[in-house]
């Protein structure tokens, strides 16, 4: 492989891991505050693609209301992101409302939650299948591709927008629950859920904010993967979903670092090896390395071991 | 004879469903349906061992299921057929009712050493990290068989209807319908043993309280061990008949969507409720196949259902409790096995 081939694959995997890192931010924030694993997140990612199609072809005069001013492209896109992420921010509290709350209220065992969640999302994928019916639907290209070529390194502008987004947020992250106090709330929810709601923080405040970010997220990703990969169908968050809960539980579940780290190395061994190796080994040797990894590191990357009291 | 009751009503029930399908009074797609509510039965009961009776979290069921289907499907294809994959057959297809349940077994003996490969990782982990390996795991089978184009790849491996051919040449009799219902029942009986047994009793300490177990000299890793391989044995067996019975495998009927149906289906019928099993995976086929005709809707309406029956009735149909536990009358008939169970 040439070095040229070579950063060629790292721009790539980088895009690529940047949806697996962006989803796996929903998996491991509630998992962190709730100890669920919230298999609806995958098709929140999916609804997130869907309602950035239909805000941006709106907003592009698709339907019968025309808007009376023109936007540029860049203008739209920034709108769609905006209206996406606090729709699908409203799918994901919703979710939280209808399904888990009052579960959790009933307090039963996680896995019964585990299950409704499971429901959840075939219902918002089956949903949007009998809803919309089984015609893909090609997103809009909302700003002109722009090929740039670096020494034999081809990349698009979509690319560099997927990656520096995917960083930004990685950042804003970060601030948000390191030194804000809901953020201080959330770890502190994850770390003793006892004691939490004696000191008077409202835990179920801090869970819908934990949905409003997760899902927001997912938003984000959903329109970044609707830019790079402009067809959407209904099954698009379920394997997606899927392998980014794991790369999430790789990089330590409950930790923002670790499902970017996760995520990327998901999104390092698939580019690679779908280059080295024919391109069905693909799941294959993804899944296999996620497994290894797990198995020498059973907390994941950043994972820290919980020793159980008696 | 209330001993024997339930016994004596399950092989009623096998010879009336065998007798009306050799006479042709069942129509080739009832048998069909009746066959598959057979296979979910093995499947949701032996998912329960691990998902309801350990309460741990399993989810990639179907993998096992697809080890055991590919294993038994080639061993049959390549003894008693003659075909372009395998040549000429190696034993008389005479044999071939006769080896098919030891077939079956084989399959389901290779599933669990898969399952004896996944579970001793896991274990040693957090109770969550056994969803995640058991669901990577389902994919890596998937991926893997699909990527072996000696066994058909991802265009799926045939012949198994040549095998039910052969077994019908030697007698002609609803083969598949009685391997299918003996599975079932053997299923029923070593899962009804098991979770009776010491061994079982420490397993269901195990999902209350590991560390307590674990003090009272319950070995809480083998007691894992074993249960995890009994389950994903009993699904390769699954898998097996499953393939038989359609004649046709590929490694899309081992998807994920495969292993969620068989956790509808435990937590339908309740955690740790083998009688909970049995009824809801009979309810869930016939489900899916009554709702047939709303095509796109069906798949809505079918989480829809499951989703309304998590917020309204969590524990699922029965609970932790046996059918005869929610209908006490019941014992009168089928007293045997409610004095090692009703005592948890």
């Amino acid at each position: 492989m040439s070095l040229a081939m070579f950063l060629q694959n790292i721009i790539n995997a980088l895009q690529w891991g940047s949806f697996y890192a962006l989803i796996a931010l929903g998996y491991t924030m509630v998992y962190g505050v709730l100890l669920l694993i919230n298999f609806a997140h995958g098709d929140v990612f999916m609804v997130g693609a869907y309602i950035g199609f239909f805000i941006s072809t709106f907003l592009l005069g698709a339907y019968a209301l025309q808007l009376p001013w023109a936007m540029s492209g860049g203008m739209v896109l920034f709108l769609t992101f905006l209206f996406t992420m606090i729709l699908t921010a409203g799918v994901g509290v919703t979710i939280e409302r209808v399904a888990y709350r009052p579960l959790r209220r009933k307090g039963v065992s996680r896995l019964y939650v585990v299950i409704t969640a499971l429901m959840v999302g075939l219902l918002l994928e089956n949903g949007n299948l009998a809803l919309l019916g089984a015609s893909r639907k090609s997103f809009p290209e909302l700003i002109p591709k722009v090929l740039y070529s670096v020494g034999g390194v081809n990349f698009t502008n979509v690319k560099i927008i997927v990656i520096v987004v995917t960083f930004l947020v990685f950042i804003f992250l970060q601030t948000v629950v390191l030194k804000t106090k809901w953020g201080m709330a959330m770890r502190a929810i994850s770390y003793d859920r006892v004691a939490v709601p004696l000191m008077g923080i409202p835990t179920d405040t801090i869970i819908v904010m934990t949905f409003v970010l997760g899902s927001s997220m997912a938003a984000v990703a959903g329109i970044l993967y609707a830019v790079s990969y402009p067809v959407l169908e209904p099954y698009m968050g379920a394997l997606v979903g899927w392998k980014a809960f794991i790369s999430a539980v790789v990089g330590g579940i409950g930790e923002i670092r670790g499902a970017f780290v996760g995520g990327f190395i998901l999104g390092f061994t698939e580019i690679f090896v779908a280059t080295l190796f024919p391109s069905t080994y693909r799941d294959l040797i993804g899944f296999g390395v996620l497994l290894l990894i797990l198995t020498f590191r059973p907390t994941g990357i950043f994972g820290v071991a919980r020793r159980t009291k008696v | 004879m209330r001993k024997y009751s339930l016994t004596l009503l399950a092989s009623l029930v096998f010879v009336l469903l065998v007798g009306l399908s050799w006479t042709g009074s069942l129509s080739s797609y009832a048998q069909l349906v009746i066959m598959f509510m057979g296979v979910n039965i093995i499947m949701s009961a032996s998912l329960n061992l691990v998902n309801g009776y350990m309460g741990e979290f399993s989810c990639g069921h179907a993998g096992f299921m697809a080890v055991g289907a590919y294993t038994s499907s080639l061993l049959t294809v390549w003894f008693f057929t003659r075909g372009s994959v395998f040549g000429v057959n190696l034993l008389s297809p005479e044999w071939s009712p006769w080896l098919f349940p030891f077939i079956l077994l084989f399959g389901g003996v290779v599933a669990a050493v898969l399952g004896l490969m996944v579970a001793i990782p896991s274990f040693r982990t957090r109770g969550d990290y056994l969803a995640i390996i058991t669901l990577a795991v389902n994919y890596i089978v998937k991926s893997a068989i699909e990527n072996i184009q000696a066994i058909g790849g991802a265009r799926g491996f045939m012949g198994m209807s040549r095998v039910v051919n052969e077994m019908k040449n030697v007698a002609d009799i609803p083969w598949m319908m009685i391997w299918t219902w003996i599975f079932v029942f053997l299923t029923l009986v070593v899962i009804q043993r098991f979770v009776s047994s010491t061994y079982g009793k420490g397993i269901i300490a195990i999902r209350e309280d590991e560390i307590a177990a674990e003090i009272m000299g319950v070995n809480t890793r083998r007691a894992k061990l074993v249960a995890f391989m009994l389950s994903s044995g009993l699904a390769g067996v699954a898998g097996g008949l499953f393939a038989h019975i359609l004649g046709y495998i590929n490694p899309g009927s081992f998807t994920i969507m495969k292993s969620t149906e068989a956790l509808v289906m435990v937590y339908l019928g309740g955690m740790g409720s083998l009688s909970g099993s049995v009824l809801s995976a009979v309810l869930f086929t016939l489900m899916l196949e009554v709702l047939r005709p709303l095509q796109v809707i069906k798949w809505v309406v079918v989480p829809l259902i499951l989703f309304l029956l998590m917020m309204f009735r969590t524990e699922g149909l029965l609970g932790q409790r046996e059918l005869t536990d929610v209908f006490p009358r019941l014992k009168r008939f089928f007293g045997s096995r409610e004095e090692t169970h009703g005592a948890l």
